[in-house]
């Protein structure tokens, strides 16, 4: 690991913990409302000033840190473990399944991302309580994300199928779901976990996306993307460049993970 | 052979454009509120006004009967009326899409042309310096969304195009590069290299060659990206285009709308993608 991909792992794991830790480096909750000093610049009580609803922005911005951060690689792992159930056991099967995993696949993969997540979206009730609106987001993301994973481990698993140490495998005896589990799956680790690491960033910059949309997280709870919707009534620079503090923290995490990734995807 | 290559991609859009449309359909019908109808609120209207409403939304209940009536109507040229808009869909369709496929055509113009450029400049000039300039711009770029993008851009007051085209070019910047470094190094190109073959030349005849058909389906990939774009750049910046309208369909939760403008969005891509493929194909063509 290079030093460059050592810093962003310490970047990440400070920013995880100062979400994690939220209430000690903040007095006040994400809800509690400061009434006589709303749209207030930074002070000492507030370090990065308050909303126009007066509520800290900090506390805000760290908080909704914790959920994008908590919940993107639930998503995330949500979509590997889908990705390689469709794709790992198509792939192992081969023959029609393949085929029928892979025109599956390929239709998901036709549609784009967005429009995709739109319609989902929209489908599914938008006035709901906040808890539920955080949850559908990041169960959608999970649900509808893993359709490129797939396609890479069906790929990983047809290549492995045909190698010769499963054909060995195969004439000793082994066959069906434990093959599966003692050959092909744990050759299969370092693409899951890529993959995994890949769908993470993505899912936090779609949920940014919809939120900034207002098809994301409700409020009163925040997330990433409920806080960049602040930006459409931005003053600038000059005047209100605490405003930005999301969106910097956003570029720095997902720099993180691409800067991670790049290792991790050389050694998938 | 060419032929029977086009007719394959030709079912694949039929057979997406099909079970994609069924599939929508089921959503649209399975979504909560579909057969509620506002009109059933008006204290104005009769029981009986009441039922026949009901009624008339009572034959949409079954799947396959709305699919079947959905594309009945499509293929006549019917795509419905837009709930929350009241204008048929395909007025609405035929008035936003030319504005989309301006917007978008322009932004991966420009993004192509700074992907590209920026792209063989690096792998060319072998400047460490410039390297990590460009991979730190397109990061940057990349580590931004798309919405908080458009949003700066109507901060400054720039046009929306190039608003697209940042979006697409560092995926295309990232891709060309890897490309166009992997070519760089494959044994013949570093042999021309070593017999002191001018950089245009080994470029034209010798990278080009390689790393051009993959070029070509990255070509029909890069429009799928501009479309997904589009939708936060139409939203925000305020942009009459086929994004503003599934942003407007998701947000008014006129599903048979938003359907329908998915689905056209999908052909769009498979057709893209189908071109790029042909167009591969004449490339190898030519080389063998």
């Amino acid at each position: 690991m290079s030093g460059l991909q050592k810093f962003a792992c310490w970047t990440l794991a400070a920013i995880v913990l100062g979400g994690i830790a939220v209430s000690i480096i903040v007095p006040a909750d994400y809800t509690v409302q400061f009434r006589e000093t709303p749209n207030a610049a930074p002070t000492h009580q507030h370090l990065l000033g308050t909303d126009e609803l007066g509520r800290d922005r900090l506390a805000r911005v760290l908080y909704g840190t914790r959920i994008s951060l908590l919940l993107a690689p639930a998503a995330a792992f949500l979509s590997t473990l889908m990705a390689a159930l469709i794709g790992v056991v198509s792939g192992y099967l081969g023959s029609w399944c393949e085929r029928l995993a892979l025109a599956v696949t390929d239709l998901v993969l036709s549609l784009p991302w967005l429009f995709l997540m739109l319609a989902v979206r929209a489908v599914l009730p938008l006035n709901v309580s906040p808890l539920t609106s955080v949850v559908t987001t990041f169960l959608l993301l999970g649900l509808l994300g893993w359709a490129a994973s797939a396609r890479v481990l069906c790929t990983g698993t047809r290549i492995l199928r045909n190698s010769d140490f499963i054909l060995q495998a195969r004439a000793s005896g082994l066959h069906g779901f434990r093959l599966l589990a003692v050959h092909v799956i744990p050759n299969l680790k370092p693409v899951l976990y890529a993959q995994f690491l890949i769908s993470v960033p993505v899912f936090i910059l779609s949920e940014a996306n919809l939120g900034i949309l207002g098809l994301g997280v409700a409020e009163p709870l925040p997330s990433w993307g409920s806080l960049l919707r602040e930006l459409e009534g931005w003053g600038g620079f000059s005047t209100e460049p605490w405003k930005l503090a999301p969106m910097l923290l956003l570029i720095l995490v997902v720099s993180c993970f691409q800067v991670i990734l790049a290792r991790e995807e050389v050694s998938a | 052979m060419r032929i029977m290559r086009i007719f394959g991609h030709l079912e694949t859009i039929l057979a997406t454009l099909l079970i994609g449309g069924f599939l929508s359909a089921t959503l649209a019908r399975l979504a909560p509120g579909f057969s509620a109808d506002e009109q059933e609120l008006d204290f104005r209207l009769s029981a009986e006004s009441i039922r026949q409403i009901r009624e008339s939304h009572a034959q949409q209940r079954n799947i396959l009967h709305f699919y079947f009536n959905y594309l009945k109507r499509a293929i006549h040229g019917d795509l419905g009326t837009s709930r929350s808009l009241g204008q048929p869909v395909r007025q609405l369709i035929a008035d936003r899409l030319p504005i989309t496929v301006r917007l978008c055509g322009l932004g991966l113009l420009v993004g192509w042309t700074v992907g590209l450029a920026l792209a063989i400049a690096v792998v060319m000039a072998q400047v460490r310096v410039l390297d990590v300039f460009a991979a730190g711009l397109a990061g940057t770029f990349l580590s931004l969304p798309a919405a908080v993008l458009a949003l700066l851009f109507v901060y400054f007051n720039a046009p929306a195009s190039l608003a697209i085209s940042l979006i697409v070019f560092p995926k295309l910047f990232s891709f060309s590069r890897n490309l166009l470094a992997q070519s760089y190094g494959l044994p013949h190109i570093i042999t021309a290299r070593a017999k002191g073959l001018g950089s245009a030349r080994i470029f034209g005849w010798h990278v080009l060659p390689v790393a051009g058909p993959q070029m070509l389906a990255l070509a029909g990939v890069s429009v799928s990206m501009a479309l997904g774009a589009a939708i936060p750049v139409e939203a925000l910046c305020g942009i009459p285009g086929i994004g503003q309208l599934a942003w407007q369909a998701a947000l008014g939760r006129d599903l048979s709308l938003l359907v329908t403008v998915t689905v056209l969005v999908t052909v769009v891509t498979l057709a893209a993608n189908t071109g790029s493929d042909l167009a591969m194909d004449m490339f190898r063509g030519q080389q063998a």
